[in-house]
């Protein structure tokens, strides 16, 4: 008799690794990512509204005039030069940051795996909103983290929570927040809420972690402070430029206090040595040259286009029962179903009428979130987008007729 | 050495797409090296017909899991097109790949199955069926399993243990097909048993013990979230009536050449025949090509012996 070993390495792997399974709604996405699915699932940035030419053009000069750089190693802190452009950028939304205190990072992806790294040890608890970024879910989740988790409403994460958690004597390692333009809620935490955030989280000697990917993709209203700026000691910030500029290039950053920096470092260097030379100076010039600015209007111009289409598709075709937040910025709209439809269970019928979205459970690592989905207007056409929301409106009315009809 | 070419189907656009590129990816690398001319052809990439008949193959072999390739729809076409293929033919597929149809017609024959129920769609919809769910958990029983009637990969399967979730897992399973099956759960080993022709030496048994403690789609395509023992380790007379009933439920169903059933035995040492599968995986977690090898047949023979097979009734056609 023979135990038969699919892979004779079975018993080797970490425990860190036990959560990474194959699931029934990544073999769904295959399909989705099929020409004729109308996905409504990926956070893609629409890179085809970049001026190819001038990029083109930029590439180009880079490795015209920089080659023994661009194709050589790096330091792991990344290019000092980049740092002053990412300050820059960061200056855009009025928030101060030194190049010395930031790390270059493979996208703020890479960022979020470097912080749990260097700050999480396993069963330590990690403040996450509910529902959470899912890739920082899975980035923490190689630290083995507890979560706790802070529902989020119109005004981002409730504060209020977080502060009951503390006084009942919750210690979270930090408190990790998409402030602005959330994914997947779509919502943005209030002026008051981030005050209220950073003096909660200074007085507790908790850090926050602040991830900033969307800021600059603001469509109308006010822009609010950074919780970055709003405490500089106590806020590890990360940014990309991802949304504004080109996520194939990966090119992302962490701004933090001296000593987290330090570390990060040298986090960085064990992981990877340090960014792409090429990829930090073909940013690095982008943001040095005059385009990146109309081209960033560009894509807001996009986007805005693109959520004013699905926001408009979702008041004709989604059943009156259901809810979705209204964001003003970013990739990202969040529908709450009547509590009776389950949108993983939902997933393969979707896919069956050529549209897909992202199931709202995910986002959760309690589970909930059952009855909601994350829709992303960022990559469809405006007419794709009224016709994969009006797909979805003729499933959720016929899910809907199947439940009453079953529940008698 | 062989020099046909063959065409290993593969991909398509069932929900099992992603398993099927895998099988395919593995048999087409297994083909290669015993010499075929052999390449993955994705039905769901272009003009299907247009692109097989311009590579003027030998035969195809068919990696497709789910609707299309295992309904008997992608083998009513090769047989328009006259050109053979692996595996069982498009009467055959259909019966065994819808469930209903299988059921009914292993019932008819004597061959146990866990006692059930099907529920369509549209008579939930139209005809307000719904109600009559209460009565079926009265007949069966609790807990039961619920699963479509045509898919596979246990895609859009749940276990019900209480009355009130049966219409969440019901549409679940509604999600994946126009009907749902509800089954009577057996609860014993489960061993999947793999017939491959020509079958006077049959291939040992593989127990399934899924370490979560339920074979869905996580266990299946996880390597090492389940463990497998083959031979299985049951005793010799029970292996032999898993063997027995599911002899029996391939001649019924008609399959040909290939085939796998998957079978529940129960306190009493009693097969209960769960599901027959006309296209078996061929990926690394796969149970034939684990059948297989503990009967010493490695991935490239076993592939290349279904292929001699189809390529038999190629010059059949022919001559």
């Amino acid at each position: 008799m023979a135990e038969f070993t699919v892979d004779p390495y079975a018993n080797l792997y970490a425990r860190r690794t036990s959560g990474m399974l194959a699931s029934e709604v990544r073999a769904l996405f295959a399909v989705a990512e099929r020409p004729e699915v109308i996905s409504l699932a990926g956070g893609m940035p629409f890179v085809q509204a970049l001026p190819q030419l001038l990029v083109l053009d930029v590439v180009t000069q880079v490795l015209t005039e920089s080659s023994a750089i661009a194709l050589q190693y790096a330091g792991g802190q990344g290019r000092s030069e980049l740092r002053e452009r990412l300050a820059m950028l960061m200056a855009e939304e009025d928030t101060p940051a030194d190049p010395e205190d930031m790390v270059v990072t493979a996208g703020a992806q890479q960022g979020l795996d470097l912080i749990a790294k260097v700050i999480v040890d396993p069963g330590d608890v990690i403040a996450i909103e509910a529902p959470a970024y899912v890739g920082a879910l899975s980035a923490f989740g190689a630290y083995e983290p507890r979560y706790l988790q802070i529902d989020l409403d119109e005004d981002g994460m409730i504060v209020e929570q977080l502060q009951d958690a503390l006084l009942k004597g919750a210690r979270p390692k930090f408190v990790y927040t998409v402030p602005n333009f959330h994914n997947p809620a779509g919502v943005t935490m209030s002026r008051d809420r981030r005050e209220h955030l950073v003096a909660l989280c200074r007085e507790a000697s908790i850090p926050i972690v602040e991830d900033n990917p969307y800021g600059l993709l603001r469509f109308e209203g006010e822009q609010h402070p950074t919780l970055r700026s709003l405490d500089p000691e106590n806020v590890i910030y990360l940014g990309t430029v991802s949304k504004l500029f080109a996520a194939g290039l990966r090119v992302g950053w962490t701004v933090a206090a001296q000593g987290v920096t330090q570390r990060l470092i040298l986090a960085k260097e064990a992981a990877d040595l340090c960014c792409s030379s090429l990829n930090m100076l073909v940013v690095e010039r982008w943001l040095t040259s005059e385009h990146w600015r109309p081209a960033l209007g560009g894509l807001v111009d996009t986007y805005r286009s693109r959520r004013d289409a699905m926001l408009f598709a979702l008041a004709e075709h989604f059943p009156t029962q259901a809810t979705w937040t209204h964001p003003a910025g970013g990739f990202f709209i969040w529908a709450t179903l009547p509590e009776h439809l389950d949108t993983r269970m939902m997933l393969a019928a979707a896919i069956d009428r050529r549209v897909a979205y992202v199931p709202g459970a995910g986002f959760y690592p309690d589970g909930r979130g059952r009855s909601s989905m994350r829709l992303a207007f960022c990559y469809p056409s405006e007419d794709r987008i009224a016709e994969g929301v009006r797909r979805l409106g003729e499933l959720l009315a016929d899910e809907d007729e199947l439940y009453r009809s079953l529940s008698g | 050495m062989n020099t046909e070419r063959i065409a290993v189907l593969a991909g398509g656009r069932s929900p099992e797409r992603e398993v099927s590129l895998r099988s395919g990816h593995r048999v087409m690398t297994a083909l290669v090296s015993r010499g075929y001319d052999a390449f993955v052809l994705d039905p769901a990439d272009g003009p299907f017909v247009e692109t097989l008949s311009a590579a003027r193959v030998s035969a195809c072999y068919i990696a497709l899991h789910g609707t299309e390739g295992e309904d008997g729809t992608v083998q009513r076409l090769l047989d328009l097109l006259g050109i053979s293929y692996t595996g069982t033919g498009p009467h055959a597929c259909q019966m065994a790949f819808d469930k209903i149809l299988a059921k009914e017609t292993l019932d008819a024959a004597g061959i146990a199955t866990p006692a059930w129920a099907a529920v369509e769609a549209t008579a939930i919809r139209d005809l307000a069926a719904g109600p009559v769910l209460h009565g079926v958990v009265g007949r069966l029983g609790l807990p039961l399993v619920v699963k479509p009637s045509r898919a596979g990969s246990a895609m859009g399967l749940s276990f019900v243990e209480r009355e009130q979730d049966l219409p969440g897992a019901v549409m679940g399973a509604l999600s994946f097909s126009s009907a749902a099956i509800l089954e009577r759960r057996i609860v014993g080993p489960e061993v999947a048993v793999a017939m491959v022709e020509p079958s006077d030496e049959p291939f040992p048994l593989v127990e399934i013990v899924p370490k979560s403690g339920v074979f869905d789609y996580a266990a299946r395509y996880t390597a090492g979230a389940t463990e497998y023992f083959a031979p299985a380790r049951v005793a010799p007379d029970v292996a032999a009536a898993c063997r027995h009933e599911t002899a029996r439920a391939f001649k019924t169903l008609g399959l040909r050449d290939v085939g796998r059933a998957d079978v529940m035995i129960d306190a009493d040492g009693r097969p209960w025949l769960i599901d027959v599968n006309v296209s078996p995986g061929m990926t690394d977690t796969s149970l034939l090509p684990m059948a297989a090898r503990a009967a010493g047949i490695d991935l490239p023979e076993l592939c290349d012996r279904l292929v001699r097979l189809a390529l038999q009734r190629s010059s059949a056609i022919v001559g």
